[in-house]
């Protein structure tokens, strides 16, 4: 099953078949304190990864340096083949790698769908002259019609109008995602999708998800939330202490006695109500 | 107390081209902080560049007037660039403290007597201002509207500062519905999120740096043109946070407000200091001498001014729901 994924021998930093992102020797230092110490590690294309691992193991930190929004103390990644390191976060999000945050980045003076709106890349209107002019009419309705399927996808067509101030921390990080998606990213990387969005919810956001790499889209996503990686992951990255400690497909890594103590902690199923009463 | 004196001075000064040059810099203040967020301090030296730059233009490089207003412009982008590049990465506060040292700066490199056959050091220049008036097309006269009585110089100059901030305004409106008003507002909320979108923010807010800079010339043209002298103690902070008074007291992020802003302001401050000299040579303020009265109006407006942005933080005509959210 996992042939169709990786080359060889399944191990951390393990080739695969058809890698869409390629990292090499990514470290990142804060003093002392090494974030980020990564020796090989390969995205496959067109499948949903999930990057997993304790509070503090490197994985925003890592996401920060691939996306160019912290620069690294040494390290080459290519994107689709070509180098990426020392990009600028812009052109990265450009090029079709395009990411979200841990903490939900809307935009709360504005409504929900000019969020929507300013996703969308390659818009004449945002050149100051060709603004002024009105050029940009055409492009922004098949803009706000594309905003409008997936504000209705993702269940906030009804919030359409409001300030993004005013959506619950679910629905913001909702907008956050579907406002990423305007830029039809090649990959997308989640920085913890499912944070704070209620249950009812998550299941249709797991469909969607899994509709993304039906239509192409390449997905990382960070999540603590071990039922949603097991439930749609094709593979399973694990980081510990900023290294890539194991990798594999889902049912086999989450099995595995050593990654679930050594990394997610003896008691990572346990509600945590149970765990401080039975101190 | 004289109250048509009071009422003619309070009603003069809405349409007063000083006026008129307050609300042209706080329209490019607006674009900075209103829909940016980039926290300018300096928004007098981008007034100074432009009055320096004309007054220079056409005094030491001869140009034609017209042209030396042209050359005035370009001198503000020039500054805008110096004072952006190496400091628009910088952080909000960070910036504010750069911008009004900046400022500072400009001022005394205009005072300094090293430079005074070309600036005229602490004496300023004047004498640039004859060809502004020999274009006017409208015959010698007295023009009387209502309450206002302007000779045709006077009504040219009016004419000629309240057309700017007409287009002013109108750019900024065609400006800030455009793609390119959203980027910018975008960047206002939370630019690392914009970054995340593919739009180069370090270029967005150089263009709002230089586009807010230039009204903030514009106004600077103007305010010398009326005053018909160009002196570097005009360009001190304070006047940087008059227009920052205006700009709040009509609302950041609105188009309207920089004009209603600036109107009430000062229409305010003369009706203020009318009052209180009124009521001082009367005898009802025993504990102030007439010296003091002016001191005393800027206590009052700047408890207003913190007043209104406790209670009323959109201003006149801003967006309560714009800034409801801070958080």
């Amino acid at each position: 099953m996992a042939n169709d994924i990786v080359v060889g021998k399944i191990e951390p930093g393990c080739k695969k078949v058809d890698p869409i992102l390629v990292a090499d020797n990514v470290t990142r230092q804060f003093g002392g304190l090494t974030a980020v110490n990564v020796d090989h590690l390969e995205i496959p294309r067109g499948k949903i990864t999930a990057l997993i691992g304790p509070n503090g193991a490197g994985k925003t930190t890592l996401f920060n340096l691939l996306t160019g929004f912290d620069k690294p103390n040494t390290g080459s990644w290519q994107f689709e083949g070509k180098n990426l390191a020392g990009v600028a976060s812009y052109k990265v999000a450009r090029r079709g790698m395009v990411r979200t945050f841990q903490l939900t980045k809307s935009l709360n003076a504005m409504t929900v769908i000019e969020n929507m709106r300013l996703g969308a890349q390659k818009q004449t209107g945002e050149n100051l002259f060709a603004g002024l002019v009105q050029m940009w009419r055409g492009q922004e309705a098949r803009i706000t019609a594309a905003a409008d399927s997936l504000l209705a996808r993702f269940k906030l067509d009804a919030k359409r109008e409001d300030y993004a101030g005013s959506l619950s921390g679910g629905q913001r990080k909702l907008l956050e995602m579907a406002r990423a998606l305007m830029s039809e990213p090649k990959l997308i990387m989640l920085d913890e999708p499912m944070a704070g969005v209620n249950p009812a919810l998550t299941q249709s956001l797991l469909e969607h998800i899994k509709g993304l790499k039906a239509n192409g889209t390449t997905v990382l996503f960070v999540e603590h939330d071990m039922h949603m990686v097991r439930h749609i992951s094709d593979w399973v990255i694990v980081m510990a202490e900023g290294k890539v400690v194991a990798e594999g497909e889902p049912s086999v890594v989450m099995k595995d006695q050593a990654v679930i103590d050594a990394y997610l902690g003896a008691q990572h199923d346990t509600d945590l109500g149970t765990m401080k009463k039975g101190k | 107390m004289d109250w048509t004196q009071t009422f003619n001075l309070t009603v003069g000064v809405i349409l007063d081209p000083l006026t008129a040059a307050y609300i042209l810099c706080a329209i490019g203040l607006s674009v900075h902080f209103g829909f940016t967020g980039l926290l300018n301090f300096g928004q007098a030296a981008f007034a100074a560049v432009g009055a320096y730059g004309m007054a220079i233009g056409y005094l030491t490089l001869k140009l034609p007037l017209l042209v030396a207003m042209g050359f005035a412009l370009v001198c503000v982008v020039i500054f805008a660039l110096i004072l952006g590049v190496p400091t628009l990465r910088l952080r909000a506060d960070y910036l504010a403290i750069v911008t009004i040292a900046a400022s500072e700066v400009f001022r005394y490199l205009m005072s300094t007597s090293a430079f005074k056959d070309v600036t005229g050091g602490s004496n300023g220049l004047s004498q640039f201002g004859y060809d502004f008036f020999d274009w006017n097309p409208i015959p010698v006269g007295k023009y009387t509207f209502g309450p206002f009585d302007w000779t045709e110089d006077q009504l040219w100059i009016r004419i000629f500062s309240f057309s700017l901030v007409g287009i002013a305004t109108l750019l900024v409106w065609l400006m800030m519905r455009s793609p390119w008003g959203r980027v910018l507002k975008g960047i206002r909320e939370d630019e690392d999120a914009v970054r995340s979108l593919g739009k180069n923010v370090f270029s967005y807010k150089l263009q709002s740096l230089i586009i807010g800079g230039l009204f903030a010339g514009m106004g600077g043209i103007v305010f010398v043109l009326s005053m018909s002298n160009v002196q570097p103690q005009t360009w001190v902070t304070n006047f940087t946070f008059m227009v920052w008074t205006v700009l709040l007291l009509g609302g950041a992020a609105s188009m309207l407000g920089p004009i209603a802003g600036g109107m009430v302001f000062f229409a305010l401050w003369v009706f203020v200091n009318e009052i209180l000299a009124g009521m001082s040579s009367m005898g009802w303020l025993p504990f102030l001498d007439p010296a003091q009265v002016g001191q005393v109006r800027f206590i009052l407006i700047g408890a207003a001014l913190m007043l209104l942005v406790i209670f009323r933080p959109q201003g006149m005509f801003g967006n309560k729901k714009e800034l409801r959210f801070n958080g």
